[in-house]
């Protein structure tokens, strides 16, 4: 490693958790710049969930058994575990989902229909993924809600006059706004958003699908109403995400799927629905992937937030080091704060033909439009390549891609 | 001369990077009888066809318009350069032979009137190594079927 990159991780060691890293990709080792889209899986993720089906799996809340209790203990210590991770104050106000677009379109049918009122508004920005946008548009079009999309700098920043000034008539019920751009990188000021929505009246969520993977994050110094993030780019497994909702707000929302484990008390005339958050819980839930969920938490806070943030802002700095001085390369965005997350494009060639290209290096790279279409559209670009960094990345590995993307530009020159 | 990306050459071969960087009939037909839309969703490839057909029934013209990868770029270049002066009959016959092509790497059915045609648009069959990218090849092929039969709807090859 280069002197001025303080090894902050033991990289050597976390790499040996990752038992997919020392896989070859067409002889080549693999080089995954691709967290972003979804993590890969240690051991000790993969171990647990094992462990579990093999000497501890039932059914959770429904058996008067020994198995079906260890089980439940380990899936509420799975909702404790998640509660700690995000320092809620209330283990009743974490929800597990099935992901986190699951968890917003929760929000946005028992919320959005069931609380708000046709007339009020909500207000999205630029930058969201299609999970953050669809469903407030599905709310519109069903609820009579408001849609209002705040403006991006080209700097790739939420432009904060803007969201004053879709706040300013107090007709805005929820502000939705992801906490880290899964495009740009880009990391919202959240806590100043929320104190904004809230002297507007408004309740805020944030998109913490990025964001969750790379810093520490406090729901209550933040003041959200609603968090989500999913668990199979927090090096958990897929299946699960997780919904984190002030208890008074879960209180006062109805449920959003009806069926098993969610009612308290049922007839054919009704059902009296269970208390939170069991009541936002229906079916059979994602036990495995809870009990996954909780070893990956495990995992990291093992590890450190604070050393993971530290590494990953090595890693970026080496990056633009690198990535905006080659020639015919352009950036998406350059925020001041940002994660470890680069969208691209290359002058003399596409995308596809770049992450083709860099595929034959052994490098994963994502092409397209990375869920934000729209996003896309605003900077002008009919796609870009992403990079994306992981706790397991290391320096060498942004060195590969700069020197790749280099010779794929004269490849195609 | 890029030693990295050398076994690339398959793929990426001279004429496809000629037609990528130079697509032939790359214009608007504004008298076209018959125009259809393309998109990869996926990709952002996305095109737009446009036929003219002479009184004989056969494609007079071809051109087309979009943005989209190299590969795709190509794939429309050499089909608008190949069904000229075809039948729609014929060039949907082309257009099954290449996404056999695409699929598989050979098409043994490309023979007949249209042998020497299919025989211009086998540097694309490189694709069918790299199964994320067949779609990029066939978007043009897919949009060719929809001008042909007059659908309305937009063109996928999702
Ligand atoms: C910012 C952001 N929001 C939402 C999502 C959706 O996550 P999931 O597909 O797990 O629901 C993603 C990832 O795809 C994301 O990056």
């Amino acid at each position: 490693m280069d002197g001025h990159m303080a090894p902050v991780l033991d990289l050597a060691a976390i790499r040996a958790d990752f038992p997919i890293l020392s896989e070859t990709v067409r002889g080549k080792r693999f080089t995954f710049l691709d967290s972003g889209a979804s993590a890969q899986k240690p051991r000790q993720v993969i171990g647990a969930m094992v462990r579990m089906m093999e000497k501890a799996y039932a059914n959770v809340h429904r058996g008067a058994y020994h198995m079906s209790e260890q089980a439940t203990e380990a899936y509420e210590a799975a909702r404790r575990a998640v509660q700690r991770f995000l320092n809620a104050g209330d283990e009743r106000e974490i929800v597990f989902t099935g992901s986190s677009t699951n968890a917003i379109n929760l929000v946005a049918h028992s919320y959005g229909r069931g609380v708000m009122k046709p007339g009020q508004a909500v207000v999205i920005s630029e930058m969201e993924h299609h999970a953050n946008l669809v469903p407030w548009q599905m709310l519109r079009d069903a609820h009579g809600i408001e849609l209002r999309v705040c403006r991006i700098t080209d700097a790739g920043e939420l432009d904060m006059d803007d969201l004053a000034a879709k706040l300013a008539d107090g007709k805005v019920g929820l502000v939705a706004v992801t906490h880290m751009s899964n495009v740009l990188g880009t990391v919202t000021p959240a806590e100043r958003i929320a104190r904004m929505a809230h002297e507007a009246g408004a309740k805020v969520l944030f998109d913490g699908s990025q964001a969750a993977v790379h810093r520490r994050v406090d729901v209550q110094a933040l003041d959200a109403d609603f968090y989500v993030f999913t668990g199979h780019k927090l090096y958990g497994p897929t299946g699960i995400g997780v919904l984190y909702a002030k208890a008074a707000l879960l209180e006062a929302m109805p449920p959003f799927l009806g069926g098993g484990d969610m009612i308290a008390e049922v007839s054919f005339e009704r059902s009296i629905w269970a208390p939170i958050p069991a009541k936002f819980e229906a079916g059979t839930p994602p036990i495995i992937e809870a009990i996954g969920l909780h070893a990956a938490i495990d995992y990291v806070e093992a590890i450190g937030m604070p050393a993971i943030e530290a590494h990953e802002r090595a890693l970026v700095d080496r990056a633009m080091a690198r990535l905006p001085h080659i020639e015919g390369v352009t950036l998406l965005g350059r925020a001041q704060d940002r994660g470890g997350v680069f969208a691209f494009a290359l002058d003399t060639a596409h995308a596809h033909d770049v992450a083709t290209l860099l595929d034959r290096a052994g490098i994963a790279v994502r092409s397209g439009r990375h869920c934000a279409e729209p996003l896309h559209a605003r900077f002008n670009v009919e796609s870009t390549c992403r990079a994306s960094f992981g706790l397991y990345t290391t320096p060498e590995e942004v060195d590969l891609l700069a020197d790749a993307l280099g010779q794929a530009r004269e490849f195609f020159r | 001369m890029t030693g990295l990306f050398d076994d690339l050459r398959d793929l990426y071969q001279e004429v496809i990077l000629d037609h990528g960087r130079k697509p032939r009939n790359f214009r608007r037909l504004d008298d076209a009888d018959r125009t259809a839309r393309g998109d990869n969703p996926m990709c952002g490839d996305r095109m737009e066809l446009f036929l003219k057909m002479a009184p004989d029934g056969t494609i007079a013209d071809a051109a087309f318009q979009g943005r989209g990868c190299a590969i795709s770029m190509a794939s429309a270049s050499l089909m608008t350069d190949t069904v000229k002066g075809k039948t729609p009959a014929q060039a949907h016959a082309m257009s099954d032979g290449f996404r056999t092509l695409a699929m598989t790497g050979t098409c043994p059915e490309c023979g007949g009137d249209i042998a020497e045609e299919m025989e211009r648009l086998a540097p694309l069959s490189g694709v069918h190594d790299f199964p994320s990218r067949v779609k990029c090849a066939t978007l043009a092929w897919h949009t060719l079927n929809a001008a042909l039969d007059g659908q309305a709807k937009e063109a996928s090859s999702e």
